[in-house]
């Protein structure tokens, strides 16, 4: 059974096997085509490809469902407004943009083990080091990213139910505590990381 | 084995603990006290992410302020809050992560995550994004990740406090059961029955140090007047 979030889920499909560094060439390619063509039925197409790409992936259409639900309403929602404000085709172009994006970006970090990611940001960027940029370090916090998303939005939705208990509603009430917890919850995975041996300035013990 | 020799260490002109002098040599130790009166700073100031302001801390022989990274490589450290603890987005991943300093073979790595999950009862839950499991599931996660590195030390602080009675048992369980030595902050006087001495800090200084039941008897006194 695949659980719910765009991370690791082990398979032996053609994509998982594919090197780290080409799935993420890919995804570059594919992002920034599609914030250059504006055309439907090439965006449309890109989709189908997607499709292709999670069935050879072999992710089953549930798990695909459920990852994708709450992005489906979020794009919705979006596309709504910007349908409003300048017109149905721009709004779809959006949509269709956007699920693109996330869909192969999701494709990506659910065929590729963190730590094969981490790896090829770290050799990728390698040239960067002479200008004071740690590899190591990017490639890590692309990770902690991954896995600190899902938390956050946990802790912003208990805030929500928090302040809808107590009857108030304003982005500035809501912002703030979230802000802050967060500060708080970096300065703990700085600790964290510490303690397990990644030090500031290099990514081994130091 | 840790040791604090004429410790003080103070945030700006607030003392927060005032000549503390300890050889912690038993397996099982833990440490209880008040809100605010230094219990975390003393567990901090054990593998060096507090520096004392003036004394010396030994751990394993390693002065914590001159010997970051071998007291680093002989301690673990588990916190409150298991969140920010578990860093990659899934089980095994974390426990791999604990790995990557060493640079080891893939293969060796598969092998010691396997039998880590193993021990921590976490088959089950290898591929699972580590933000669905229960709060004791990701304390044990913390823990097992801290052990990947197989640390002669390992300090707790307040290990149990956001979990609910049966997981609190149940990682505690864990926690006394560790083959090497422990140093536990905590608030759960009903759990340290199976530790070997419990230390009590008031107000920056050890108020009490001895058995389990010597000690939380003299702390239940103090402050139930
Ligand atoms: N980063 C900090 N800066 C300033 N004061 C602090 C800091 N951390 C803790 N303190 C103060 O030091 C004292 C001891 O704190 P701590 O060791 O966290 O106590 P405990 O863990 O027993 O609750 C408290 O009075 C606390 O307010
Ligand atoms: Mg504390």
């Amino acid at each position: 059974m695949i659980a719910l979030a765009g991370v690791y889920h082990p398979g032996s499909s053609a994509l998982h096997r594919c090197p780290a560094g080409i799935k993420l060439f890919v995804l570059c390619v594919v992002g920034t085509t599609a914030m250059i063509v504006g055309s439907l039925p090439v965006l449309g197409a890109g989709i189908v490809l997607l499709a292709v790409g999670y069935a050879i992936a072999r992710i089953e259409p549930r798990a695909i469902w459920r990852l994708s639900r709450a992005l489906l309403v979020v794009v919705a929602i979006i596309a709504v407004i910007q349908a409003l404000v300048s017109g149905l085709t721009a709004a779809l172009v959006l949509a269709a943009r956007l699920l693109l994006l996330v869909g192969a970006a999701n494709l990506l970090t659910l065929t590729t083990p963190t730590s094969a990611l981490i790896d090829v940001i770290e050799r990728v960027l390698g040239p960067l080091r002479r200008f004071g940029v740690d590899p190591g370090q990017v490639g890590i916090a692309v990770a902690l990213t991954l896995r600190f998303i899902p938390v956050i939005a946990t802790q912003a939705a208990r805030i929500r139910e928090a302040q809808a208990a107590r009857g108030v509603r304003s982005y500035r009430s809501f912002l703030l505590p979230l802000v802050i917890s967060t500060v708080r919850m970096a300065d703990g995975v700085g600790e964290a990381l510490t303690v397990r041996g990644f030090q500031a300035g290099g990514a081994r013990h130091g | 084995m840790i040791e604090f020799r004429s410790v003080s260490h103070r945030y700006g002109d607030r003392p927060t603990l005032q000549d503390v002098t300890l050889r912690l040599v038993e397996r099982r130790i833990g440490v209880i006290g008040p809100n605010g009166s230094g219990k975390s700073t003393l567990a901090r100031l054990c593998n060096g992410l507090v520096k004392p302001t003036s004394g010396t801390v030994l751990a394993e022989g390693h002065d914590t302020t001159r010997e970051t990274a071998a007291v680093r490589r002989v301690t673990g450290f588990v916190f409150q809050d298991p969140d920010t603890q578990i860093l990659m987005p899934t089980v095994a991943e974390d426990l791999a992560f604990s790995l990557r300093p060493l640079r080891l073979p893939a293969a060796e790595v598969a092998r010691r995550v396997d039998a880590q999950l193993e021990a921590f009862g976490l088959v089950d839950h290898r591929d699972h994004p580590a933000h669905l499991l229960s709060g004791g599931q990701k304390q044990l996660l913390a823990i097992a990740a801290v052990l990947m590195t197989d640390p002669a030390i390992v300090l707790f602080d307040e290990p149990t406090t956001l979990l609910d009675l049966r997981n609190k048992h149940r990682v505690m369980e864990t926690i006394v059961g560790l083959s090497q030595q422990i140093v536990v902050v905590t608030h759960d006087l009903d759990l340290l029955d199976r530790f070997d001495r419990v230390i009590l800090i008031d107000e920056g200084r050890v108020a009490a140090d001895g058995a389990p039941g010597e000690t939380v008897a003299f702390y239940r006194k103090l402050i139930l007047g």
